[in-house]
């Protein structure tokens, strides 16, 4: 019986990277965190630069910034499991969603039970969770840029658009890079948000479960063999993950910059 | 410097590689603790005198139920030495996380002291194996030293349950838990004309006839059963086999199927509220509100669970019909749909949980804990008094049966139905033959996994195969069926 009488440890060698890799429903899980990611972040990154723009735009003169700079971090600062319980219960079948749509005339929805209502309830705690984190970084770049080379695009007859294109976006770069890579890592971490609003179950035939909740259930089942493996699994996806995207967002200016690289590189020694 | 660096660096990637290929669990061998041998805890539990013993008594469990009759009908009794103090650990059932606080700190019982070992913990019927057929629970005649009179008042049944391989009883309760069916009174005459427990009963008699009156009840505009689950345990304590086989193979029986064959039929056409165990939908079914037929539950389930969701408003903190029974008698009456049920056996016998009281191996107080056994397990005058106080079922058959026959005993609830000649009855048919220790896991799972199947999210196949994916991980030393 596992738990009271403990099994193993046994020398396996590699078997648990095959089971994890070969005999496992892995890659189900890693799609999931993916496609749960991407719903929470593209409305979050459009958003955020959206607002980092609005916020440090001489010619908008937004009033009240510093309010909405507090609100939109907010839901920051609650433990996400927390937050979870909330929307749990704001979208149970018998909850106040459901009422409201009810009295509205609309069939209650079952959030719960459809696969995109929980991957949509997750990534938009994801979203709201970090919007207001990924503004304020996102701020500080826009904020960096020099003035005189808005002016400078604007003389030259750039509208907004072309400014914030070709001008603020190559600029924020490595600001960019920064968020995107943080994200996709706090992505592949992604745990208890789904773990308290799907009860550990992962939703409707799994499809909301994600890697870690699986290294969790592993883990809960003094199955360490299986979990550490995973483990280390998941940080290859991520180191992996992450100098892809580092080389393909940076990798550009140093070829624009060779000549002076290498005087500087020579400066140093 | 150069060679250095790369000597670091080798060292480095070597030392990595190595954590890569670590130790692993794939295979089943079992080894077991070099704690508590068999033998050993006769020995054991003589405390050291010198040592600050039996100041402490650690009492583990996953709710509330046991604290409560331990303090009204123990420490209130003035049962428990002055100089002892109590302290309860509550940890909740839900996925496995009370079995898995116990199993580290039993297992850590050797390394701490006196005052934190566990003394007594209760188990449920759903994995009492599991603790009843390992080192750290006690006997409670050899090593407790309650003796075979004592529990010879008990059900049969619940010695069963925690008899070992060795034929050891190794726990014992306060509680039989035959299973009824709960119906409401006011929508059985408005489905079936009329609310008489035995005609219900005749209408109810068989799962054909069951079926019957759910479309009835369907063309009333009312639901047969409130979710998925509450037929499960009239099916699941039936069974024919164990849920695993000698071989570690997770076996899915044939009334589990007829479990999974009715419900899809139930919730496809509409004749149940798709809601599931605990849920929210699940307790509003059985309040005022609801429109569900009735909800099979075994006998704490009426007295606790049931009558709490029956009420319109809820019982103000603190008070149970133990602990304040003038202020219970005010606040239930009249509230809600109280007195609005009615039991019956319905189709088939079951029964459905139960807490059993263990000793834990290497307890300092165990004179201590032979007495709350005695009190709270054996003794017919204190059962009498909880089955008249709290309604529940107690394991006493003497003390059951005379309040079977007492005409003056009914209850309030069940509409003035003496609801424990019914229990009396479907206590003697239960079966316990084929439990295994992993019943709770696998319970639990393949009520989730064909949750899916029942909402009509994935087929037979994938959700079996869910069920399946969710046993191993839950318990990795069990196979997967081909």
């Amino acid at each position: 019986m596992s738990g009271l009488k403990q099994i193993g440890p046994n020398f396996v060698g590699l078997e648990n990277y095959k089971t994890i890799l070969f005999d496992s429903d892995l890659p189900k899980y890693a799609s999931n965190t993916i496609i749960i990611w991407l719903l929470g972040f593209i409305p979050q990154i459009i958003i955020s630069l959206t607002l980092a723009i609005w916020f440090t735009s001489v010619r908008l003169k937004l009033k009240f910034t510093g309010f909405f700079k507090t609100v939109i971090y907010m839901p920051n600062l609650i433990m996400a499991a927390a937050f979870s319980m909330l929307f749990w219960a704001l979208f149970s079948d018998i909850g106040p969603i459901n009422n409201l749509l009810v009295a509205l005339g609309h069939e209650p929805f079952s959030f719960m039970q459809s696969v995109w209502g929980n991957r949509g309830l997750i990534a938009l705690m994801n979203f709201l969770m970090w919007f207001g984190n990924t503004t304020i970084l996102l701020m500080a770049g826009v904020m960096g840029i020099d003035n005189s080379i808005l002016e400078a695009a604007q003389i030259d007859g750039a509208n907004a658009w072309q400014t914030f294109w070709h001008v603020t976006i190559p600029s924020i770069k490595p600001i960019l890079v920064y968020v995107f890579l943080t994200s996709l890592i706090g992505g592949i971490q992604m745990f208890d948000v789904p773990q308290v609003l799907t009860n550990s179950e992962g939703g409707p035939n799994r499809t909301s479960m994600t890697m870690i909740m699986y290294l969790n259930k592993h883990l809960f089942s003094k199955n360490f063999g299986l979990a550490g493996s995973l483990s280390v699994i998941l940080f290859i996806i991520t180191s992996i993950l992450s100098f892809i995207v580092y080389r393909n967002l940076t990798e550009k200016q140093p070829k624009n910059n060779d000549l002076t690289n290498q005087r500087v590189k020579g400066g140093t020694k | 410097m150069r060679n250095f660096k790369r000597i670091i660096a080798l060292i480095l990637v070597l030392m990595m590689s190595l954590s890569l290929i670590a130790c692993g669990n794939a295979t089943n061998e079992t080894v077991t603790p070099v704690e508590p041998a068999e033998s050993e805890p006769t020995t054991e539990p003589q405390p050291d005198p010198a040592a600050e013993s039996g100041k402490v008594l650690n009492i583990w469990g996953w709710n509330t139920e046991f604290q409560g009759l331990f303090e009204k009908y123990f420490v209130e009794a003035g049962l428990l030495p002055d100089d002892v103090e109590v302290k309860f650990t509550i940890v909740p059932s839900d996925d496995n996380a009370y079995q898995n606080a116990l199993d580290e700190a039993l297992q850590n019982q050797e390394n701490v002291s006196n005052n934190e070992k566990i003394d007594l913990f209760l188990i449920e019927a759903d994995y009492a194996l599991k603790y009843v057929d390992s080192p750290y629970t006690l006997n409670i005649i050899k090593d407790v030293g309650l003796t075979a009179s004592d529990i010879a008042g008990q059900y049969k049944y619940t010695q069963d349950i925690v008899t070992d391989s060795a034929g050891s009883i190794k726990g014992t309760s306060w509680q039989a838990t035959p299973g009824l069916f709960a119906y409401r009174r006011s929508i059985a005459k408005e489905v079936l004309g009329t609310d008489d427990p035995a005609q219900v009963q005749e209408a109810l008699s068989t799962w054909d006839k069951f079926y019957k009156v759910a479309e009835q009840a369907h063309a009333k505009g009312y639901k047969m059963l409130s979710g998925y689950d509450d037929s499960y345990r009239t099916f699941s304590n039936n069974v024919s086999t164990p849920w695993v086989d000698a071989d570690n193979n997770i076996i899915i029986d044939d009334n589990i199927v007829k479990w999974i064959e009715q419900t899809k039929e139930f919730t496809d056409k509409g004749y149940n509220n798709k809601s599931s165990l605990w849920d929210d939908q699940w307790a509003a079914d059985q309040g005022p509100g609801g429109k569900v037929f009735g909800f099979f539950y075994s006998t704490w389930g009426i007295n606790f669970t049931l009558l709490g969701n029956a009420l319109e408003t809820p019982l103000p903190e603190g008070v149970t019909a133990t602990s304040n029974p003038v202020a219970f008698k005010e606040a239930t009456e009249g509230n809600g749909i109280f007195g609005d049920y009615g039991v019956v056996e319905g189709p088939q016998n079951y029964y459905w949980g139960g807490s059993w009281l263990c000793a834990a191996a290497g307890s300092d107080n165990l004179d201590l804990v032979q007495e709350i056994m005695r009190t709270m397990t054996c003794d017919k005058d204190t059962l009498t008094t909880i089955t008249k106080d709290t309604q529940d079922f107690t394991n006493n058959i003497e003390a059951m049966e005379s309040l079977a026959a007492d005409d003056n005993f009914a209850s309030a609830f069940l509409g003035g139905q003496n609801h424990i000649k019914l229990f009396v009855e479907s206590a003697t048919g239960i079966d316990m033959s084929n439990i295994s220790p992993y019943d709770q896991g696998l319970n639990e799972e393949i009520q989730t996994a064909f949750r899916d199947y029942f909402n009509g999210t994935v087929d037979y196949e994938t959700a079996l195969n869910n069920f399946h994916t969710a046993a191993i991980e839950k318990y990795p030393d069990l196979n997967r069926p081909d």
